[in-house]
């Protein structure tokens, strides 16, 4: 973000109305992960009690304890540390080299292979899981963390962004003299192009990160809750009555959003920025 | 481009191949000759690497693409005219249209797609309008402007699991906060599992929970895009607020919206992970009678409980065109809204 002065479109000074409909609004946000702590801190019990708790009770630890053993969580959030970590990192390098191709490099077909980069944005995912299901399955795939990682290490959004960023903060002048100096192009990517691409590249493997640590649909089909599951795998068996305990049920949710939740109290100005960032170009 | 580096020292080049010319002693007459070989080697290289590495560049990008997108999705379309079971997915037997023609008759089917439609206007309009009004309020001068915005978004961090979780025990009959609420205003207990527009009313409160901040924010970056001094002379001409809302503020974000618009057509037509879980332990069906179980949710009913893979791939393709229809519409609406520009 840049300065607030002369920002165009802060016309006004908030009002008290907008404290008030601001403040709503964010406890509305907050309010479900709070509770879903507080409900995690509590006996099944005392959740089966009207009115329902609204403050933390003793049995937290106790609760995580339990969720990470008998619902598998330690391993989910391993291997789902491994798969964001891996798709984010594949993401970010795989779009900053092709970004850069189709910001900065003249070649034939750049057009149309860029038009059909996003055209691919608008394939829903529902339209390769059967095949993709009897890939992992003549592979012996299933339940292996690959089947999750290899379909998508590549992101169509990730390129059309690193190119956006590439094309202005990218001056062609650096990427000529190093040429006239001999550099050979993985010379330039490697001193030119990825420093320059630096903040782009940090924003996207975070918005990626989470976009794979979230992921559903497809690690549902490729991965089971009892072999080898993501937390979000984890969590839907979970749900489907696997533990029908619910103070157990809200602490494995805890722990499955809960290292998101401290990057964002880290992290959350650059992600905040990288969305609206993307929202502008995108 | 620029040209070849013609002009850099020979000397400084270190070539493995150069060395065997002074080995087979060509090199006291030939130094020059050689020089020039070994340039002209340089610079077919140079040309080389010029003209080939934007194709490296972006080749892994079009290997996974074409190994992980293309492929799997015109085998969904291959698929989806044969019978395929689950159990052994290399029997295919060619039946031709028929799943297609089956899913026409298919009373889920359509159950599915009706609530598909419901259970998404349910959770993209309430959303984007509020998002619209969260992020002319982010838009003001505040304090701890930054704090709101990180909060607003939080949710986008929690994954549909959790976040469905938390809201099956909220909305829970007997003990959720939802009841409890109601209770102390006088409306009696609502089973929001089991009742039609309940159910996808709860479900639909999941999907505005998550997605509203994260809207907000691409409408606040479009925002601070607009020009100030259409706020001023619009002030000047004695609106209020409100009408600088109405009359600058929403005129100016009409591509953003259609954006947005797009964005939450698309995943509202993929919705899996809310109805799947809210549905507790009885899988995908939806409910007891199928009352939120939407498209994406039925196609894995057919696929990976009842088995049959070839008329998930028909699902699966009826969603696509489904889309491409939603994608025209769209456009023609962003073509009429940009001549009225």
């Amino acid at each position: 973000m840049t300065g607030r002065k002369g920002r165009a479109g802060r016309h006004l000074h908030g009002g008290k109305f907008a404290y008030a409909a601001l403040i709503v609004f964010t406890a509305g946000s907050l309010f479900p992960l709070v509770w879903t702590a507080i409900a995690a801190s509590r006996t099944n019990t005392r959740l089966a009690q009207t009115p329902p708790p609204f403050w933390f009770g003793s049995r937290l630890f106790r609760n995580l304890e339990i969720a990470w053993t008998d619902a598998n969580m330690g391993t989910a959030l391993l291997n789902t540390t491994v798969v964001a970590g891996s798709v984010a990192a594949g993401t970010v390098v795989f779009s900053t080299f092709a970004g850069y191709a189709f910001a900065k490099l003249r070649f034939r077909l750049k057009n149309a292979l860029l038009l059909l980069v996003i055209g691919t944005m608008m394939v829903p995912p529902q339209l390769s899981v059967v095949p993709l299901y009897m890939l992992i399955a003549e592979l012996s795939w299933t339940d292996q963390l690959q089947s999750v990682i290899l379909p998508t290490l590549v992101s169509a959004f990730g390129v059309f962004f690193m190119r956006q960023y590439l094309m202005e903060a990218l001056p062609g002048e650096l990427i000529e003299a190093a040429r006239v100096d001999g550099a050979g192009s993985l010379r330039v990517v490697w001193h030119i192009v990825f420093p320059a691409a630096r903040p782009a590249m940090a924003v996207l493997g975070m918005l990626t990160f989470v976009m794979a640590w979230n992921d559903f649909f497809w690690p549902i089909l490729a991965l089971t809750q009892s072999g080898n599951p993501t937390v979000q795998v984890a969590l839907a068996g979970l749900g489907q009555g696997y533990i029908p305990d619910q103070s157990v049920i809200m602490a494995g949710a805890l722990l499955g959003t809960l290292p998101l939740l401290i990057a964002f109290v880290v992290f959350g100005r650059q992600i905040v920025g990288g969305i609206m960032q993307g929202a502008v170009k995108g | 481009m620029p040209e070849p580096a013609h002009g850099r020292p020979v000397a400084h080049v270190k070539d493995p191949g150069a060395s065997g010319h002074a080995v087979d002693g060509t090199a006291p007459r030939g130094t020059d000759a050689a020089a020039r070989r070994r340039r002209d080697r340089r610079s077919r290289r140079y040309r080389r690497d010029v003209r080939w590495s934007p194709y490296a560049f972006v080749a892994p990008f079009f290997l996974f693409f074409l190994a992980f997108g293309l492929f799997p999705l015109l085998y969904t379309g291959w698929a989806s005219l044969h019978r395929v079971e689950l159990t052994a997915p290399t029997d295919m037997e060619w039946v031709g249209l028929r799943n297609f023609s089956r899913l026409l008759e298919d009373e889920f089917f359509w159950n599915a797609l009706r609530n598909t439609v419901t259970i998404g206007l349910m959770s993209t309009v309430p959303q984007l309008l509020m998002a619209l009004g969260i992020a002319h309020l982010l838009n003001y001068r505040l304090r701890g402007s930054m704090f709101f915005r990180v909060a607003a978004l939080t949710p986008y961090a929690t994954s549909v699991a959790a976040a469905t979780l938390v809201f099956v025990l909220l909305f829970g009959r007997d003990y959720g906060m939802v009841n409890w609420a109601l209770g102390l205003v006088g409306i009696g207990d609502v089973d929001w599992q089991n009742g039609q527009w309940t159910s996808q009313l709860a479900v639909s409160t999941i999907v505005i929970w998550r997605w509203t901040g994260y809207n907000a924010l691409i409408y606040l970056a479009a925002m601070q895009a607009v020009p100030k001094d259409l706020y001023e002379s619009a002030a000047l001409d004695g609106a209020s607020p409100w009408q600088q809302f109405i009359h600058v503020t929403v005129p100016s974000l009409r591509h953003t919206i259609l954006f947005t618009c797009v964005v939450s057509t698309i995943g509202a037509t993929q919705l899996f992970g809310e109805p799947l879980l809210f549905s507790g332990g009885a899988g995908a069906t939806g409910g007891a009678d199928h009352q939120f179980q939407t498209l994406g949710l039925y196609l894995y009913e057919q696929g990976w409980v009842n088995l049959h893979l070839g008329r998930a791939s028909a699902i699966a393709w009826a969603m696509f065109l489904i889309l491409l229809v939603v994608g025209a519409v769209n456009w023609l609406i962003a073509r009429r809204l940009g001549k009225s520009a």
